[in-house]
């Protein structure tokens, strides 16, 4: 069993959240991915104006899934260049659809090392002028290549896998999946950055056409472009820089089996639970004091299977907590109130810092429409391919 | 002076490329680890139950039984020619898992605790790397 090496916190802040910034998720015809991610900093800097970008700013961390969609690698060093900060030491964060969980993980590590009082989180991803087949392609390299992908294993295909061992082994139906789609286009229609901001009725989600059954269209997350990052310092350090910093008082990251086949079970993440338990024991609370959660619904089997591995109900029961409206806005954890990758969008490597910037909106009162009332405690759930990765980070409003 | 005996034990080496080279031959082999006995498939330098690094080739039966499936209806360019396909996990003896497609069944069938057999010599080697032959799952 991976153990952490800073357990016993108590719920003090590891790093503060001093500024975010996302840019809208959808179709950015015309702008590359660089170019996309300056719509976030510079959302994030405007957020923040008692920073010096160039002289406070001593690292960034940039998740980003693929070099195939863009042609271009190297994704640190162009994002520092584009925002105005070339010099500043810049690393690109892999870890699939989770690379941006990993970088906020990279990016708590580079302050709690000492080394960089000020870093810069972020990911980004331009993928909606690729084709679908081209898309199906570069996600599936997420998945193991020589069992997986080889024998015509798709992303899809590994989470309708998941599916159909849920619904053989808990009773659980296409039409839960559907809430959950459903739900998540409920909260996405009140986001203004959301990709697709309508409302899709259970009965469009159970008529749209399969693509690995059981999953159908409305089943799996949207395509999209986007970026987002968010600006962290010590805790110590954020008063310097906002009234309002939401400190991360709890972060885990944990792996699986790169393949689902190898794993020991097929209905639930083991990377999860590992890195959900770290990162309760370092914020030292328990699943039912969270508020409200960002979990990564790639494709609604996924969030519902979230549900399970983060406790928020036990294992087997995601389809009654999605029956119950618990977590819909207005229910007991709200989850998804972006919108989820499901309708605010997902651009891979930009998605764990979203959720981020979705916690930082929501714990400085800022999130609108979708505001969840007296929210205190929220957490975020990111995960890489077919869940080989997880990130799980917990934030608190500032007391 | 002792001279140092070496041992020469002229196995195959437990890699990826060794397993589908040993499907080639006909024969479906995992490696089990000498220390925990645990059989892995496919092969790995170290065990992932126990740590040890010390592994015989073992013989796997080809028989197999469902654990889960999908159909795929959207694929990566090269399956697109087979859509819809079925892909699915089989369990085979000792509790090894592959993943595989699943051929010969009709896809209103499919059944999860159904038996069926890894298949291979029948399935397409593709050109470019890896020129490795695919194996498949098929009815017994």
């Amino acid at each position: 069993m991976v153990t952490e090496g800073i357990m016993g916190l108590n719920g003090k802040p590891l790093v503060s959240i001093i500024g975010a910034g996302m840019s809208k998720f959808g179709k950015h015809d015309g702008l590359l991915g660089r170019e996309i991610f300056g719509l976030a900093a510079t959302e994030a800097f405007s957020r923040c104006p008692k920073l010096d970008p160039k002289q406070d700013v001593k690292a960034m961390f940039i998740g980003h899934m693929g070099e195939s969609y863009e042609h271009q690698g190297h994704m640190g060093a162009t994002i520092a260049d584009w925002i105005g900060l070339r010099g500043v030491a810049a690393t690109r964060v892999e870890a699939a659809c989770g690379s941006s969980g990993a970088a906020l993980r990279t990016g708590i590590y580079a302050v709690l090392s000492g080394l960089s009082d000020v870093v810069i989180v972020g990911g980004v991803e331009k993928m909606t002028h690729r084709t679908t087949a081209e898309v199906t392609e570069y996600l599936a390299m997420a998945a193991d290549y020589p069992f997986e992908q080889f024998h015509g294993i798709t992303f899809p295909g590994l989470f309708a896998m998941m599916a159909t061992a849920h619904m053989n082994a808990y009773g659980t139906t296409e039409q839960h999946l559907a809430k959950i789609a459903s739900k998540n286009h409920h909260h996405g229609a009140l986001n203004p950055k959301a990709h697709m901001q309508k409302e899709v009725p259970v009965e469009t989600v159970m008529g749209s056409k399969y693509v690995a059954w059981p999953l159908k269209l409305y089943d799996c997350s949207l395509i999209s472009d986007g970026a987002s990052c968010i600006i962290l310092t010590k805790p110590e350090l954020a008063a310097k820089y906002t009234d309002q910093p939401v400190h991360i008082v709890g972060s885990g990251q944990a792996t699986d089996a790169i393949g689902l086949y190898e794993r020991d079970s097929l209905t639930s993440l083991q990377s999860t639970k590992l890195a959900s338990k770290a990162a309760y024991e370092m914020a030292n609370i328990k699943p039912e004091q969270v508020n409200l959660a960002e979990v990564h619904d790639c494709f609604t089997i996924a969030e519902l299977i979230a549900y399970e591995d983060l406790g928020f109900c036990a294992l087997g029961e995601g389809g009654k907590l999605v029956d119950s409206g618990a977590t819909s806005l207005g229910g007991a954890i709200p989850v998804n109130t972006s919108g989820g990758l499901k309708s605010k969008g997902h651009p891979v490597g930009a998605t764990g810092t979203a959720q981020a910037y979705e916690m930082y909106l929501q714990l400085t009162d800022q999130a609108d429409k979708r505001q969840v009332k007296d929210a205190k405690v929220g957490l975020t759930h990111n995960i890489g391919g077919s869940g080989a990765t997880a990130a799980v980070h917990i934030y608190r409003r500032d007391q | 002076m002792t001279t140092p005996t070496y041992v020469n034990t002229p196995v195959e080496p437990f890699t990826i490329e060794q397993f589908y080279k040993f499907l080639e031959q006909g024969k479906l082999m995992g490696g089990i680890c000498q220390k925990c006995k645990k059989v892995h498939l496919p092969p790995r330098p170290y065990c992932d139950k126990c740590g040890a690094d010390k592994f015989s080739w073992l013989n796997i039966s080809s028989k197999a039984k469902l654990l889960t499936y999908t159909i795929i209806n959207v694929a990566p360019q090269q399956f697109q020619n087979l859509t819809p396909y079925a892909v699915g996990i089989v369990e085979l003896a000792g509790g090894v898992r592959i993943p595989g497609m699943i051929q010969g069944v009709p896809h209103d069938q499919l059944k999860i605790g159904m038996n069926l057999q890894v298949d291979f010599g029948t399935c397409s080697q593709p050109q470019q790397w890896p020129s490795w032959q695919r194996y498949c799952f098929k009815p017994l």
